[in-house]
C-alpha cells in the first residue's frame, strides 16, 4: 500500500479534517512507532492515509465515533496533553468496549497489510492468491491409538 | 400493481440456486424436463473474491462480509436479527451459502435420525441413516470430498480423495487429543487435496470462508450447476421470488417474481422446488398467504417458520509457544466426536462436535488480540502481537440445537427488502440444554489446549455471528398435523409443492448440515423421478 494523501483534508470517505486529525491521534495511541521492531506507528502518513480511503461500511459508525470522542475531549483530542489523551482514552475502551472496536478494526485493517509492517512480521507483502503457501504433508501413524480404540458410533437401529 | 408479465411455463421451477437447489437440479436434469431455476443474487466473479489483493482481510468484511445485513448487497434481504443471541450469516448468489462456507463436510450419524427413540427428546426422522447413505457418497463424489477412510466414529464411508494436511496445528493438536485418549480425525471437506473434475488443488490460501479464488472449494457454481446447464437446466439470476401461486384445486401454479428490473413477472410451473434455505424458504411460504392458504402456504400445521435451529457454537483459543500455521491452510482440517453421542454423566442429552482451527491473518489476529484483552494499545502492542502472531489455535463446538417451536421465523411488519417484500423476522433463545452443553464444550475445549501446551486461552459461548447453518423451519414428517413435508419432501397441503433445503431438518444433529441438505435434495430428486407417473396423488 504506497500512495498518500494530504492527510489533512477532508478524506475520500468524507471525514472531515477534524476527524482525521482525531484518528491520526488515536491510531498513534494503538500502535505506536517502534524502534525495536522497526516499524512505523499507525499514525504514519501513507498508513494514515490508506486508512482515511478504506473504512469501507464502518465509515459512517467510524466518523461518528470520532466526533464523540473529540466531544469527551472538550472539542480536540489532538489538543490535549498526551497523558491526558491515553487515559481518556483509555476510560472510553473500559466503558464501551464494542464501539471503540471499530476504530480498532479500521485501524488494524490498514496498519497490517504496509509493507514495512509485514517485512517486520515476516509476511510476504502480496496477496494470498494465487501463489498460495505450503503446508508440511502429514504423518497419518499419528492416527494409530484413535483407529486402535475401535467404532465409537452410536447404532440407531 | 400490474401484473401482465406472464414466461412461458415449465415444468419445474426451482427457487434458490444455493447447495440444495443445485443438487436437486442436477439430479432432475436427466428427466429431460423444461427446468428453471430463479435465483435472486448473480454469478460470482473469482477474481473479486477477497484473496486476490492486498487488503484480502479488509475485504473479508465488504462484499464478501458473512452478514446480510452488512453487506447489504443488491441481491441481498435484509434479517431482522435484534431478537436472537446468533445472528443470520448467509450468502444470496449462484452457489448460496457454499461461496462462503468453509468446506466442513460430515455427514450426521445415524443416532441423529432417532433422537426420540434413543434419548426421549424432539422427534425421529421420518428416514434414516441408511436411506440418505447412497445419496450422501453421491453427494460426496459430485462434490469432491477429501477425506480420510476408516473414522471410527462413523460407519464405514469411501474417500473421494486424500485428506487435507493437519499442518502442525493439526499435528500439535491430534498429539494432544492421543494423550487425552480422544477422539480425533482429519475432517471431510468439500476441498481439493489434487485435482478434480478440472478444479485445481487447494492452494493452502486460507480464504474458504470467503469466497476460494483457486476453486479447489466445490461451491455449487463450479460443481453441480456447470453439470447441470450443460444438461439444460436454465438458471435465470437476480429475479427474486415474493410468492407462490396456487389454484382452485390447491395446487402451485408458479410463482411471482422481481425481475433485475424491478418488473414483477409470473413463472408458471408444474412443479415448484422451494430451495431458499431455513430462513428464506418459511419467509416466502409465509408471504404467499391467501384467501386459501390464510396462514401462509403449506402451513396447515402451524409449523411453517417454527423451530428453527442454529447450532450454537462456543469457540477456545490460545496461544502457543512454538509457531503454528497462522493463516496458511484451508480452514477446516481436523475434528473429534469424542462427545457427539448422549452421555448419561452429561447435564444435558446429545452433544457436539469440535472443528478445530488454525491461526489467522496479521489484521484478524490484531483485532482478536484487541477484543480478548491479549493485545494492548500503545508500547506493548509490538511485543504482544508477535507473540500471537502464527501462534494461535484452538477449537469451535457446534452444538445441536433441538427443535422448539417458540424459536421461528416470522415476517417483519415493518422491515421489507428492495423489492418491498416483507424481511423475516428471528426470534431465537438458547435452550438450557443447549447452554450447558456449551459450557462443556468449552471446558472440554479448554482441557485439550492446556493438554496441548497452549496459554492465554480465550473463550466465547455463544459464538454471536455464527448463525450459518438455518435448519427446522418446515420440518419433514409423516403426520400433517405436525409437519410441514412428508417423508419424501413433498408439502403435505400442496402436492406439487417441495421443499429440499434445510428447513426439513427434524433435528440438527451436532454437525455441520451442508452434506445432509445436499443429500436430502438427491434423494427427494429421486422420489420426484421414482414417483413421477403418481406424483401429486
Ligand atoms: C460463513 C459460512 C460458513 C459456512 N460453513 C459451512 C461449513 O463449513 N460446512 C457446512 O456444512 N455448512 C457451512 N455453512 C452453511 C452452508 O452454506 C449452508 O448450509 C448451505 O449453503 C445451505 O444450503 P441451502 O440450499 O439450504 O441454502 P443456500 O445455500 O443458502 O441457498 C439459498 C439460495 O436461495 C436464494 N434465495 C433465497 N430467497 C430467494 C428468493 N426469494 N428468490 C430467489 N432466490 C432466493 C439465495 O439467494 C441463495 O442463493 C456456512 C455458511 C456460511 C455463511
Ligand atoms: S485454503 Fe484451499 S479451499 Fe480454502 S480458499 Fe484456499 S485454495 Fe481455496
Amino acid at each position: 500500500m504506497t500512495s498518500s494523501i494530504e492527510a489533512t483534508t477532508t478524506g475520500p470517505c468524507g471525514l472531515s479534517a477534524g476527524e482525521i486529525e482525531c484518528l491520526r491521534c488515536v491510531a498513534g495511541h494503538m500502535i505506536p512507532a517502534s524502534a525495536v521492531h522497526g516499524v512505523p506507528g499507525a499514525d504514519d502518513d501513507v498508513i494514515l492515509a490508506d486508512m482515511i480511503r478504506s473504512p469501507g461500511r464502518d465509515g459512517a459508525a467510524l466518523a461518528a465515533l470520532l466526533r464523540r470522542i473529540d466531544a469527551a475531549a472538550g472539542g480536540r483530542l489532538a489538543a490535549l496533553d498526551a497523558a491526558v489523551q491515553v487515559s481518556l482514552l483509555s476510560a472510553m475502551r473500559a466503558e464501551e468496549p464494542a464501539a471503540l472496536a471499530v476504530l480498532e478494526a479500521v485501524v488494524c485493517r490498514a496498519y497490517y497489510r504496509d509493507d514495512r509492517v509485514l517485512a517486520s512480521i515476516g509476511m510476504e507483502a502480496r496477496p494470498p492468491f494465487p501463489l498460495g503457501y505450503k503446508l508440511p504433508t502429514t504423518d497419518w501413524s499419528l492416527l494409530d491409538p484413535v483407529r486402535q480404540r475401535g467404532p465409537l458410533w452410536r447404532p440407531a437401529d | 400493481m400490474n401484473r401482465t408479465k406472464i414466461n412461458a411455463p415449465v415444468d419445474v421451477l426451482i427457487i434458490g440456486a444455493g447447495a440444495s437447489g443445485a443438487a436437486v437440479a442436477w439430479s432432475l436434469a436427466d428427466t429431460r424436463m423444461r427446468i428453471l431455476c430463479l435465483e435472486q443474487g448473480d454469478w460470482q466473479q473469482t477474481s473479486r473474491y477477497p484473496s486476490t489483493g492486498r487488503d484480502w482481510e479488509a475485504r473479508q468484511f465488504e462484499d464478501y462480509a458473512i452478514s446480510p445485513n452488512r453487506r447489504a448487497m443488491p441481491a441481498d434481504y435484509p434479517v431482522n436479527d435484534d431478537d436472537s443471541p446468533i445472528k443470520v450469516a448467509n450468502f444470496n448468489g449462484v452457489g448460496g451459502g457454499t461461496i462462503l462456507y468453509a468446506g466442513h463436510f460430515p455427514r450426521m450419524h445415524p443416532s441423529d435420525f432417532r433422537v426420540r427413540t434413543l434419548d426421549g427428546v424432539a422427534d425421529d426422522w421420518p428416514i434414516d441413516y441408511r436411506t440418505l447413505e447412497p445419496f450422501y457418497a453421491l453427494n460426496d463424489r459430485m462434490t469432491g470430498v477429501a477425506a480420510l477412510e476408516g473414522d471410527p466414529a462413523y460407519p464405514r464411508k469411501a474417500a473421494v480423495m486424500p485428506p487435507l494436511p493437519l499442518g502442525r496445528t493439526g499435528e500439535v493438536l491430534g498429539q494432544a487429543m492421543n494423550g487425552l485418549g480422544w477422539h480425533w480425525w482429519p475432517s471431510d471437506t468439500a476441498i481439493n487435496s489434487r485435482d478434480h473434475e478440472g478444479r485445481a488443488a487447494c492452494i493452502n490460501l486460507g480464504h474458504c470462508g470467503h469466497g476460494c479464488a483457486q476453486g479447489a472449494k466445490a461451491s455449487t457454481d463450479i460443481t453441480y450447476w456447470q453439470e447441470a446447464m450443460r444438461a439444460r437446466v436454465e438458471v435465470r439470476t437476480r429475479c427474486r421470488v415474493s410468492r407462490i401461486e396456487t389454484s382452485e384445486d390447491r395446487m402451485a401454479t408458479g410463482a411471482w417474481y422481481f425481475d433485475a428490473d424491478g418488473e414483477e413477472v409470473f413463472q408458471p410451473a408444474e412443479i415448484v422446488i422451494m430451495a431458499c434455505n431455513g430462513i428464506g424458504t418459511p419467509r416466502i411460504l409465509l408471504n404467499s398467504a391467501s384467501e386459501r392458504f390464510p396462514d401462509g402456504l403449506a402451513n396447515s400445521s402451524g409449523q411453517v417458520g417454527r423451530n428453527l435451529m442454529f447450532h450454537p457454537y462456543a469457540l477456545v483459543r490460545g496461544r502457543f509457544d512454538q509457531p503454528m500455521d497462522g493463516y496458511r491452510g484451508s480452514r477446516v482440517f481436523m475434528w473429534s466426536m469424542q462427545f457427539y453421542e448422549t452421555d448419561p454423566a452429561n447435564d444435558f442429552v446429545r452433544g457436539y462436535c469440535y472443528q478445530f482451527t488454525r491461526g489467522a491473518g496479521p489484521v484478524a489476529t490484531a483485532i482478536n488480540g484487541m477484543a480478548d484483552g491479549l493485545l494492548p494499545w500503545g508500547e506493548g502492542h509490538h511485543a504482544a502481537f508477535r507473540s500471537l502472531f502464527d501462534h494461535q489455535a484452538g477449537m469451535v463446538s457446534i452444538c445441536e440445537d433441538l427443535p422448539e417451536a417458540i424459536n421461528r421465523v416470522t415476517l417483519d411488519p415493518q422491515l421489507r427488502d428492495a423489492n418491498g417484500i416483507p424481511a423475516p423476522k428471528i426470534t431465537y433463545r438458547l435452550s438450557e440444554n443447549t447452554q450447558r452443553m456449551l459450557d462443556h464444550s468449552v471446558a472440554r475445549g479448554t482441557e485439550i489446549l492446556k493438554a496441548a501446551g497452549a496459554r492465554d486461552i480465550v473463550t466465547r459461548a455463544p459464538l454471536s455471528y455464527a448463525g450459518w447453518h438455518l435448519m427446522g423451519t418446515a420440518r419433514m414428517g409423516t403426520d400433517p398435523k405436525t409437519s410441514v413435508v412428508n417423508e419424501w419432501g413433498r408439502s403435505h397441503d400442496v402436492k406439487n409443492l417441495f421443499i429440499v433445503d434445510g428447513s426439513v431438518f427434524v433435528t440438527s444433529g451436532g454437525v455441520n448440515p451442508t452434506s445432509t441438505i445436499q443429500a436430502i435434495a438427491l434423494y427427494v430428486a429421486d422420489q420426484i423421478k421414482a414417483r413421477i407417473h403418481d406424483l401429486f396423488d
